[in-house]
């Protein structure tokens, strides 16, 4: 497979992914705007923080004003994370490498693009909300969906599911990065009910809410929504559930070239690192400092597999 | 403009009665609600946006992504009519690489006195640098688009051959694929000749012109322009089907005296170079030292041998508007027979009496660039303007060298589904060929263009052309 395939592959399928959690942000962030307005600022300052943007809203907005910040995170085209930029770059990547695609996949990607542009053409009013993000989520589903259901499992599959847990790995340490405090152990104690909702905000925007609830008999505790998020290989957005697919697909890699490159045993050292501690033992010795070093070990892993697999000559 | 009177249509001839090739089409036709059609239109519309198939339209911004619009009657051809075609252009196919291969080496025809050294000496489209350079089995048009007009029952002209980098093909493929989807009970009833062995043709056929270095299984690259060129679609609808890679100039460099692509696993040799990329951008090295989009030496490694590109370098030679004009004798000189197939008479403006001819008649003619195409900057006289007409005059007085004209012909119909029924619209038809060693072969079917504005002869997609299926019928 061409390196430059093999780029817009794992690119195309990070930014279908950041464009799914954007939308999950929106979702938890809106939640929060609709039921206390008075914590709205604080928390689309977060959401802007989480995805990297907010110097970039600041020098365009005074305010975090709910109707600005939807604009922005869904159709702002100076916004290079926007839904619309996201969507656009994801199909241009699709053009480029079309040959690599099933035509299903290809189909399912052109229509995304089209139901998101056309959605998307005007300014999406706050009632409108929650169809847009849920049409969003769905095109999203879709093919993925497409994806499982076409695609063969080979060099192809790897690199489009590289990007994916790459880019959600990011995205959930950086939800854990911006609002961490909230899950230190001295907060429990505690126990405002400001907290709860920031609780459940935290698992909202990983769509876990009834996962978590099922799981522990509504009983939120912070300490668990940290080990569900981080360690849970159960859970589908967790980081270790991140890295245990990251692993399975370097390994294939590996496999199918006959060749094993430096990628994988980065990959493998930062999965050791979730799967041989406990969240106690991450408590113990700063959680702040382990999520700081996942998400860089995370952007070094990503630069390394560009490498190693010639991306870019 | 035409004068519908003396239009052949090739649905009614010129009389009340259906042509035989269109009987069963007309019968099936006759059957089908007319709503239920027009919806069946629309959806074809549907189809071909969600599948992508568009084209980019040069001077527009690089976003904007156009459908070419596909109209759902089929422009039908029997059998005979094709065996015809098909041995008119072989004939001309055959005497056009030995045409080319002379050009760049004796240069026979010329000493003979046949075509005057002239129009090879001061035309860009000469290669120099292929002087002396024979090219796998001494192919040089691997893939030519022959574009044919009709004028009546047995008149059938060659209007452009289009040996350097044709596109169109896969409408040809997709518009086919279509027609069975949305019209499956009509392939059961009319016997129809698949075209869609095309990709895997065109992947034997490449396969068969491999370098002297070669060894084991052909690996096969389109070398595309990129994602802005206006048949990117194409590229990558090639390379998938044929199975092989689409690669920008940027994945390629030369590696151990061969062309290697850059993988995943590191640098991997080409043996055969499908490039839609023209001359002078393949490479900055030898040719255009501007571009970017070439490999730097590829030249080189063509030269000796370690690399097939096609179509060869220098092709252009061959189908330019002046070199077509002695296409007759061409075939003539190469092949000692008569030319099966019509070329459309050709004054060539660079020549004083054909020039004052030219300005003469100028409202009756059509004014083509010698080295243009895709319908721009050309003058159709009869539905031009007073101030286009002036314009033309002058610019045939200061470069006649540029120009050549021919007459307006009058084009055949073949009828369009409108709103008011079936409506004649004027279309042309290109056929692909496909060039190795071991065989011309040509793809039963081919890409029908149609003028969608009544009464136009202009079939370019970029000027309010569309397309049509293309039947060739089985015997």
């Amino acid at each position: 497979m061409l390196g430059k395939t093999a780029d817009g592959l794992f690119w195309m399928f990070r930014y279908l992914e950041r464009n799914e959690n954007t939308a999950r942000l929106l979702d938890a962030g809106f939640r929060i705007a609709l039921t206390r307005a008075d914590a709205a600022e604080n928390e689309w300052a977060s959401v802007l923080t989480t995805i990297g943007i907010e110097q970039a809203f600041l020098e365009q907005y005074e305010r975090m004003e709910t109707a600005h910040v939807i604009d922005f995170l869904l159709r702002d085209p100076s916004n290079a994370s926007s839904v619309t930029s996201m969507i656009q770059a994801a199909r241009d990547n699709a053009r480029l490498l079309r040959t690599a695609l099933t035509r299903e996949l290809w189909s399912a990607t052109n229509e995304c693009w089209l139901t998101l542009r056309e959605l998307l053409a005007r300014p999406v009013r706050e009632r409108e909300l929650p169809f847009v993000l849920n049409t969003i989520q769905q095109q999203n589903a879709l093919l993925n969906g497409t994806l499982h259901s076409t695609m063969m499992r080979n060099e192809v599959f790897n690199f489009a599911r590289l990007g994916t847990f790459l880019e959600r790995a990011d995205n959930t340490a950086r939800i854990l990065d911006v609002k961490y405090y909230l899950l230190l152990p001295s907060v429990s104690l505690i126990g405002s009910s400001l907290d709860n909702v920031q609780w459940e905000t935290i698992l909202r925007s990983v769509s876990a809410q009834r996962s978590y609830h099922r799981l522990h008999k509504g009983d939120v505790r912070p300490r668990e929504i940290a080990n569900f998020l981080m360690l849970d290989l159960r859970m589908p957005r967790s980081l270790a559930f991140c890295y245990s697919k990251i692993v399975d697909n370097l390994t294939h890699l590996a496999k199918d070239y006959g060749a094993r490159q430096p990628c994988i045993d980065q990959a493998e050292t930062v999965f050791a690192r979730l799967t041989n501690r406990s969240i106690e033992d991450i408590f113990e010795s700063g959680l702040h400092e382990f999520i700081q070093d996942f998400i860089r070990d995370n952007n070094a892993l990503g630069s390394q597999i560009e490498k190693d697999y010639r991306f870019y000559g | 403009m035409s004068d519908p009177k003396n239009v052949f249509d090739e649905m009614f001839g010129t009389g009340e009665q259906y042509r035989e090739p269109y009987r069963d089409y007309r019968q099936w036709f006759e059957s089908q609600d007319a709503a239920w059609l027009h919806r069946k239109s629309d959806e074809a519309e549907t189809v071909f946006r969600k599948i992508g198939i568009t084209f980019n339209v040069y001077g527009e911004e690089e976003a904007s992504e156009r459908l070419i619009p596909f109209d759902v009657v089929p422009r039908i051809i029997s059998s005979r009519e094709w065996s015809r075609l098909v041995r008119g252009i072989r004939q001309r196919i055959q005497a056009m690489n030995a045409f080319l291969y002379d050009v760049y080496h004796r240069k026979e025809i010329f000493r003979a006195g046949r075509i005057p050294i002239e129009v090879i000496a001061n035309n860009t489209a000469f290669l120099p640098q292929m002087i002396g350079v024979s090219p796998p089995g001494n192919v040089y048009t691997h893939v030519v688009g022959v574009d044919i007009v009709r004028t009546g029952e047995n008149e059938f002209y060659v209007l452009e051959d289009n040996a350097r980098t044709p596109s169109g093909v896969s409408y040809m493929l997709e518009n086919r694929e279509i027609m069975l989807q949305m019209f499956p009970e009509l392939f059961a009833r009319v016997n129809v000749q698949a075209v869609g062995n095309y990709p895997k043709n065109l992947r034997r056929s490449l396969g068969n012109c491999v370098p002297r270095s070669y060894e084991g299984t052909p690996v096969i690259a389109v070398l595309t322009p990129g994602i802005y060129n206006s048949a990117y679609f194409e590229h990558a609808f090639l390379a998938g089907q044929m199975g092989a890679e689409l690669v920008e100039g940027h994945d390629l460099r030369v590696v151990d005296g061969r062309i290697a692509m850059r993988t995943t696993q590191g640098y991997v040799p080409i043996d055969v170079i499908y490039r839609r990329v023209d001359d002078d951008y393949l490479d900055p090295l030898n040719f255009n030292q501007q571009s970017l989009l070439g490999v730097p030496g590829i030249f080189d490694v063509y030269r000796a041998g370690g690399v097939t590109i096609a179509n060869a370098p220098g092709t252009g030679i061959a189908d330019d508007k002046a070199v077509y004009s002695y296409m007759p004798d061409i075939i003539e000189f190469y092949t000692g027979e008569k030319a099966l197939l019509k070329n459309v008479p050709t004054w060539r403006c660079a020549e004083p009496d054909a020039l004052r001819y030219v300005l003469d008649h100028l409202a009756e003619l059509v004014v083509k660039e010698v080295h243009g195409s895709g319908g721009y900057g050309m003058l159709v006289g009869p539905a031009a303007s007073n101030k286009k007409l002036v314009e033309f005059r002058n610019k045939l007085k200061t470069t006649p060298g540029k120009y050549i004209a021919q007459p307006t012909l009058s084009l055949s119909t073949t009828p369009i589904l409108t709103k008011n029924g079936l409506d004649p619209r004027h279309v042309d038809l290109r056929i692909f060929v496909l060039v190795s060693p071991n065989e011309i072969h040509m793809t039963p079917g081919g890409l029908t263009r149609v003028a969608l504005n009544k009464g136009s002869l202009i079939v370019n997609s970029s000027q309010g052309g569309g397309t049509k299926d293309t039947w060739v019928l089985e015997e």
